[in-house]
């Protein structure tokens, strides 16, 4: 029988506003499959997200949501949890939005270990605002702010990530669409913040400007740079030039931060909630 | 037994203030001259059960204190100047969200890092116009230790009955400074609760004007869920782009201030029956004009002082009824470049001169600088 992905849709709010290509819609199934797994409880819920392409799927989804500004989502989601330590927090949204305006939220947000899950789509440009170029553009390529190639070295997210501080960091990419769900499940699970990379194209405004001929040109290439981890523990370091690796990257137990609070709680003698 | 009293400080008071009021939320950043706020809190929220963050930078802890807001916290920010000004986009998304919380902001000197961090009254704008767009504005400027705790409370009351951010704006002079304060007895002051929703959770709108203006706001993580965010939106909390709904929701969330103005609007007046020269004084610059005004009645001028403590909205209406009374002069000394003094210009509808006392050098308006403006009063 084929999944009931309307079981977590919100009645009437589909068609989604995203163009004929974008992977958001693949990752965004692949969050309801897992949700779905988890058997997470609508109510018990919050999907939060800032301001992008990828930041209006909280809307779609039957859950609390909250679309806060540009680049907050993660200040945000930090006070629901903090105020709400037993509801699931996921956080979506793109590139420029996490990494970029909220990079300060982000890498903090690693290092307190709150348990929070957060799905970045990283399509390497702002697909809102028509194509300029973002913190994980590669350098020289083509964005409506870069037109003689970008000079701006790039980050890489999941680095980051686990250089903030974030106990689990994956990454997947909107090709590998059945891998998707299985990653997010295993970061929810995770006590603690966790980070899930999905590599995700714009045709619209990043492939149309960088010579991409169509979108399964896009998805090709996402299928070809792709590496999961383990096949890359047998490759060369020539053989993994200009590849991506995908999988579980960083896993890792250490104490979380509304737990560490808890003790904060109980140090001054207060009472438990 | 009489009642518990103390000697504080006007910060200290402010986070006492906030633990009668129910708050059981902080969120912020440190910054001089408020960090004592979340030095108290600090310590005393976790003794009830409470949450305080220290987050990474101000806009960080304006969202966080949104975000604990909205999972039905009573929620508390301190900041001053330069952290306000960083606030300001989410300000307005807590006015356009419709979000109670409360926002502590002490004045010093500005632009940008200014004088740190000597007394100032500039930040009186910049709680009304410092977040783009139209939006209410609830600001609230204590004069004494007392009455800044009390105003944290009131603030509270009123975010929670107005569903909206609001301001208490001590300058740094009443922040610092150390009085006596009698303690209320629990349940002495009113404490007014989130109006929360009856519906049924499938029938639940989080801005549902059938109950009024004010539309009940449940809390995440309850038996309500529901969609938020920073676009306008319909009453479903959905966007919406459609002109004659982003017209009226726009036109609900400012009425819902200013159509209360006389609910909110608190105000002093001191020996004004009979005054000819009426100063227009708040915060610690009102401590010098009362000062003023009695040295000026041992001399046969007859002056009184009209004492604004809600700042926003402004006291337009009876500060125009002074003016259409019949006074002389109004006199607005301000530890700014004459904010007041436009507001008191305006509203009074060119019925009587109005003289400024401006000081921006971090020193504090003496009584004798007012007095001394009495005198030019022909």
């Amino acid at each position: 029988m084929a999944f009931d992905y309307e079981k977590y849709i919100r009645p009437g709010k589909l068609p989604h506003i995203w163009c004929p290509g974008c992977g958001h819609g693949i990752v965004m199934k692949g969050m309801i499959r897992a949700m779905d797994t988890l058997g997470l409880e609508k109510n018990n819920t919050a999907i939060v997200s800032g301001i992008g392409c990828a930041s209006r799927l909280p809307g779609y989804i039957d859950c609390c949501t909250l679309h806060t500004a540009h680049g907050r989502a993660a200040a945000f989601a930090t006070g629901v949890k903090l105020a709400k330590p037993e509801m699931t927090v996921i956080l979506v949204g793109g590139d420029g939005d996490g990494t970029a305006i909220g990079g300060n939220h982000f890498i903090h947000a690693c290092r307190r270990n709150i348990d929070m899950t957060y799905i970045i789509m990283n399509n390497y440009i702002y697909g809102m605002t028509g194509g300029q170029f973002s913190p994980t553009t590669p350098h020289m390529h083509k964005a409506s702010t870069t037109p003689y190639g970008n000079p701006d070295p790039s980050f890489d997210i999941a680095k980051l990530a686990i250089g903030a501080g974030a106990t689990f960091v994956a990454r997947g990419t909107a090709f590998h669409a059945n891998q998707i769900d299985k990653l997010i499940v295993e970061a929810i699970q995770h006590k603690g913040f966790s980070v899930v990379e999905i590599l995700d194209d714009c045709p619209t405004t990043y492939g149309r400007r960088n010579k991409f001929k169509s979108v399964i040109e896009m998805m090709n290439r996402l299928k070809e740079v792709a590496v999961p981890v383990k096949a890359a523990e047998k490759m060369t370091p020539e053989q993994l030039a200009g590849k991506v690796l995908t999988g579980i990257l960083y896993k890792e137990d250490k104490p979380e931060y509304c737990s560490e609070y808890q003790k904060v709680i109980e140090r001054a003698g207060g009472a438990a909630r | 037994m009489g009642k518990k009293v103390a000697f504080l400080q006007g910060n200290e008071a402010a986070a006492h203030g906030a633990l009668y009021a129910g708050c059981n939320f902080f969120a912020g950043y440190p910054i001089t001259p408020s960090t004592e706020v979340a030095e108290v809190l600090s310590a005393e929220l976790p003794k009830i059960g409470g949450k305080f963050i220290q987050m990474e930078d101000e806009i960080g802890a304006m969202a966080a204190l949104l975000g604990g807001a909205l999972a039905g916290s009573k929620a508390l920010t301190s900041t001053s100047g330069p952290g306000l000004s960083l606030k300001q986009e989410l300000i307005g998304y807590g006015c356009i969200a419709e979000i109670p919380c409360v926002i502590y902001n002490v004045m010093r000197g500005g632009p940008s890092t200014g004088m740190p961090t000597g007394p100032s009254q500039s930040d009186v704008m910049c709680a009304k116009w410092g977040t783009h767009g139209d939006h209410p504005a609830i600001c609230l400027v204590p004069a004494s230790v007392q009455e800044t705790y009390e105003e944290t409370i009131r603030a509270f009351n009123l975010s929670e009955k107005y569903r909206t951010p609001v301001m208490v704006m001590p300058d740094e002079i009443v922040a610092h400074m150390r009085e006596r304060i009698v303690f209320p007895e629990p349940g002495e002051i009113e404490i007014i609760p989130r109006k929360a929703p009856t519906v049924p959770p499938e029938q639940y709108k989080p801005y549902d004007t059938s109950f009024g203006d004010v539309p009940p706001l449940a809390a995440f993580g309850s038996e309500y869920r529901f969609h938020v965010t920073g676009l306008n939106k319909m009453q479903d909390g959905f966007p919406t782009t459609k002109a004659s709904v982003v017209q009226e929701e726009e036109e609900r969330q400012v009425r819902k201030v200013e159509g209360n103005v006389d609910d909110i609007v608190k105000f002093e007046e001191y020996l004004l029956d009979d005054a000819e020269i009426v100063v227009v004084a708040f915060g610690s610059t009102s401590r010098s004009a009362r000062y003023a005004v009695n040295e000026a009645r041992k001399e046969g001028i007859k002056a009184g002082m009209f004492r604004i403590i809600t700042y926003w909205p402004f006291p337009e209406k009876q500060l125009l009824a002074l003016a259409k009374r019949g006074v002389k002069a109004f006199i607005t000394p301000e530890m700014n470049l004459g904010m007041t003094h436009g507001l008191v210009k305006g509203c009074t509808e060119g019925k009587a001169p109005v003289l400024g006392i401006f000081r921006v050098d971090g020193e504090p308006i003496n009584p004798g600088q007012i007095l001394d403006k009495m005198k030019e009063v022909k």
